[in-house]
């Protein structure tokens, strides 16, 4: 299968300090990618580089096999690419109908932003005028998870989307996540509570340190290495 | 015209050439630069509108009959600014509230970052923001100068009663901002109207805007801004042996400054020392504890005040009054700024720096419980030296050297607190006051303390100023006075100790040095510590630590420091025969200790090459012990 999003051979840093070194992931059309790995692994970097916020080093971004290395995240934006980022997905003092207004930029109007985020997730019609920054961590979660369903993307981007949340909450999250993935979207997803991220993966991939240390079919095999990765004692 | 080209080229230079190079940086960094523009446009305006020509403007309809509406009377030109600010009013709301453009500025202003991701144009967002705030500022100024004097500094410190109205709209809500707008004016003309007439508030009208800024900010809740984005830069600890080598180079530089210039521009540069010490006090303030003050300088002022009707004969302990009064005071600001961070404590410094210039420093002489209390009286007042050991300090030269000793005591004390525990704690104030009041530290007392600390430090500063000047005005302290002062001092680097020095040297040194050689500059002069704050959009860790990093190895070489010291003495004593005069002392001081800098570095060798400017040397080939005898040689001949 063709991949939609390819990261090959990505290598970047935060000034000094060397984060990835020769990351390569790929998304094919449709396909849940989780990507595991313990705290610092460099997870969000590898999705900040995938949406364009953070700069590679070396290496490329490919979208659908068009060279993306070097766009800005609005390009990457327009180009079908949507990161939920981690924890704040939301602008926290624009109310919950603002919010919706600003995932127009992306080419859809407010009015088919709005039928789907409020048919999706009706809390969010009852609080349209409230400020997202008073919401619950489950409702913000909601809104920002809006955008990836509203706005028709190739590519979502989801970074511990779990982060918080009671685990009803996230189990129904994930299954609006594998909803989306059924019309043929691209997912890649970063998340520490593993169980809930396999759930839904076609496949995954374990970050160890910057590089790829595992990846395969999110079967018992990997979930019974994950542990031993968990802790560092790979080799 | 002015409304659809100029104002729009004017915002969209200010996005690109001002804002956007600090855009990534902290919230301080751009407060700094829309200071710095502040001061800059001030400064601009008096040279291209010559302030001593008085000029007015004519009113809309100026001829037409006045309305009567019921009992009152008003203009055309105030019924059209009513129509024009409600339409405004109205149609800001509008806009930010109800289009996509608006949302997509408030959204840009939340999360800068997130607003990129989902497609939208956060550079877009900043033009179109400062376009139109442009735009509206012209419209204020156009439909208000009318009826005001047109002066720049007036006009700018309409910015207190604009701010006060934004803060009752906690800067976000437009129908507030306009309530409190109307508000504020009210408050204003009633003030005028029906205030007693006593003399003592006769400056409290022109103070009222300011006090109901102050007011407005400790009242209104207002959220912080975001912090998130705010870079922490490391606060260096200065080495001991860096510190007294530094410390003695100031005494060096004061000794030889003292004595080899004449009487009347010892008055001139003497500033370079006494102000060096007002600007050292944003070090523990603003570097350390991350708490920008631009009051400073008005604490200067009540240092000055205080040596001057306390130290009329130049008793010691007078001296230290004028630390201790202004770090009382500043210790009470810090009481109601402690509600304050950021842009708010600014405004609110801003503020009480605008309150001391309208109202308290203009005072006549008043009494109460019977002590006869005068400030400026109205005017000047007159400052001696002080008396040690029973010597008066009495001439330019001895001011000098006094002071120039002060601030390196002040500077050695401040890095000395940097090594302290205390130190430590304002630096953690700094990085999160969150952080720092779970941890267990008392926040209002390190507030308090470091507030007065640096009131103290600026009022010794500003008791030496008044000394060296021998008569100093309010005008001197004021809160425009001040911001050259601040932005230097951020240019230097706010978080070194050699920034009072720094600040000292520049703001006093090259400026008066240019207007001294072409009077015509004296304009230029006056913009250049705006376009310097500007500037720190490239260098935000300020200039000093880069001087410090070229000459450290000079203080690591003791045969360059020894040769050093050899070679200024020289040039010293050859001018103080008369042999040289000043500006060979000083370009020859210069190239040698440019010369030296490169010297420990020892720098490859370019043999053979014909000729190397002399202030290359050293730096483009080696340095030759030679090259110093050809250099006094050489000196001395000139
Ligand atoms: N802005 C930054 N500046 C400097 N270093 C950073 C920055 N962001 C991340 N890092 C460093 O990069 C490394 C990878 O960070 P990253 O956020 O990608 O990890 P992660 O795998 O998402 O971890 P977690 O599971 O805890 O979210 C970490 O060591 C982190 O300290
Ligand atoms: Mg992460």
């Amino acid at each position: 299968m063709n991949a939609l999003l390819e990261l090959r051979g990505v290598h970047t840093a935060y000034g000094e300090l060397s984060v990835l070194h020769g990351v390569d992931v790929r998304v094919a059309p449709g396909e849940v990618v989780a990507l595991l790995g313990p705290n610092g692994a460099g997870k969000t970097t590898t999705l900040r580089v995938a949406a364009g916020v953070h700069p590679v080093r070396s290496g490329q971004l490919l979208l659908g096999g068009r060279d993306m290395t070097g766009a800005t995240p609005r390009d990457l934006a327009r180009a079908g690419v949507c990161l939920i980022p981690e924890g704040r997905g939301v602008f926290p003092n624009l109310s919950v109908r603002d919010n919706l207004t600003m995932m127009t930029f992306t080419g859809h109007s407010r009015k088919q932003i709005e039928e789907i985020a409020f048919t999706r997730f009706p809390i969010l019609a009852e609080r349209a005028s409230q400020a997202a920054g008073t919401l619950s961590g489950g409702e913000q979660q909601m809104l920002a998870l809006a955008r990836g369903l509203a706005t028709d993307p190739a590519v979502l981007l989801l970074d511990e989307l779990s982060m918080g949340l009671a685990p009803l909450i996230v189990t129904r999250l994930y299954e609006q996540v594998a909803e989306i993935a059924r019309q043929g979207v691209a997912v890649l997803l970063v998340e520490q509570f593993a169980a809930a991220a396999l759930g839904i993966a076609d496949h995954a991939a374990v970050l160890v340190r910057g590089r790829v240390e595992r990846q395969g079919l999110p079967d018992g095999v990997l979930r019974a290495e994950l542990s031993a990765l968990y802790l560092g004692s790979s080799s | 015209m002015v409304l659809f080209v100029l104002a729009p080229a004017f915002g969209l230079f200010v996005e690109r050439v001002v804002m956007r190079p600090v855009q990534g940086l902290g919230e301080a960094e751009r407060l700094v630069m829309t200071i710095a523009l502040l001061s800059g446009l001030i400064a601009a305006a008096r040279w291209i509108w010559n302030p001593n020509v008085p000029r007015s403007l004519p009113t809309f309809f100026a001829n037409s009959a006045p309305l009567h509406i019921g009992s009152a009377t008003i203009t055309w030109h105030q019924a059209i600014t009513m129509m024009v600010a409600v339409a405004v009013a109205v149609s800001l709301r509008l806009l930010l509230h109800r289009t996509r453009a608006g949302a997509e500025m408030r959204a840009t202003v939340d999360d800068r970052a997130l607003a990129g991701l989902t497609g939208a144009d956060p550079l877009r967002a900043n033009r179109v923001a400062w376009i139109l705030g442009i735009q509206l500022a012209a419209v204020g100024g156009i439909l208000i100068a009318p009826e005001l004097t047109l002066d720049a500094t007036q006009l700018s410190l309409l910015i207190v009663s604009a701010y006060t109205a934004a803060i009752f709209g906690r800067l976000r809500s437009v129908p507030m901002t306009f309530a409190g707008a109307v508000v504020v004016g009210c408050m204003e003309s009633y003030l005028t109207g029906y205030l007693p007439d006593n003399s003592l508030l006769t400056g409290l009208r022109l103070a009222a805007p300011a006090l109901m800024l102050f007011v407005a900010l400790l009242v209104f809740p207002h959220g912080r801004l975001h912090g998130r984005n705010i870079r922490l830069r490391p606060v260096p600890v200065p080495t001991i042996r860096g510190t007294a080598i530094f410390a003695v180079a100031i005494v060096v530089f004061g000794v030889v400054l003292g004595t080899v210039l004449s009487q009347s521009d010892l008055i001139t540069y003497g500033a370079i020392f006494s102000l060096g010490i007002v600007a050292l006090s944003f070090v523990p303030l603003a570097g350390y504890a991350g708490q920008v003050s631009l009051c400073q300088l008005s604490m200067a002022g009540i240092g000055a005040i205080t040596w001057a009707h306390l130290g009329a004969h130049g008793q010691l302990w007078a001296l230290a009054a004028a630390i201790a009064i202004p770090g009382a005071v500043g210790g009470l600001i810090a009481l109601p700024a402690l509600r304050l961070s950021g842009i708010y404590l600014a405004l609110g410094t801003a503020a009480f720096a605008v309150i001391l210039d309208d109202w308290i420093f203009t005072l006549p002489s008043f009494r109460i419980l019977g002590v006869r209390i005068s400030l400026f009286d109205q005017g000047s007042v007159q400052a001696v030296g002080p008396r040690l050991f029973g010597f008066q300090l009495r001439t330019g030269t001895e001011l000098m050297v006094a002071s120039a000793v002060a601030l390196a005591l002040a500077s050695v004390s401040v890095a000395w607190l940097r090594r302290r525990r205390f130190g430590r704690q304002l630096i953690a104030l700094r990085d999160s006051e969150a952080a720092y009041a779970m941890l267990g530290g008392n926040l209002l007392v390190a507030r308090v303390m470091v507030f007065a600390l640096a009131a103290g430090i600026a009022g010794l500063g500003g008791a030496l100023y008044a000394m060296q000047q021998q008569s100093v005005t309010a005008q001197q302290f004021s809160f425009v006075t001040g911001l050259p002062l601040f932005l230097i001092a951020v240019v230097g680097g706010l978080a070194y100790v050699g920034d009072g020095l720094f600040t000292g040297t520049l703001l006093d040194g090259p400026l008066n040095a240019m207007v001294a050689i072409a009077p015509w500059s004296a304009n230029l002069a006056a913009i250049l510590p705006a376009l310097a704050g500007i500037g720190l959009g490239r260098n935000p860790d300020g200039l000093t630590p880069a001087v410090r990093r070229d000459w450290e190895p000079v203080a690591r070489h003791r045969i360059a420091l020894a040769v050093s010291g050899v070679a200024v003495t020289l040039l010293w004593v050859l001018r103080l025969m008369h042999v040289i005069n000043g500006w060979v002392l000083f370009g020859g001081a210069l190239a040698v200790l440019l010369a030296l800098r490169g010297y420990p570095a020892l720098r490859p060798a370019a043999t053979g090459e014909p000729e190397i400017p002399v202030e290359w040397w050293g730096l483009r080939r080696d340095w030759r012990p030679a090259d110093e005898e050809v250099l006094a040689r050489g000196i001395a001949r000139g």
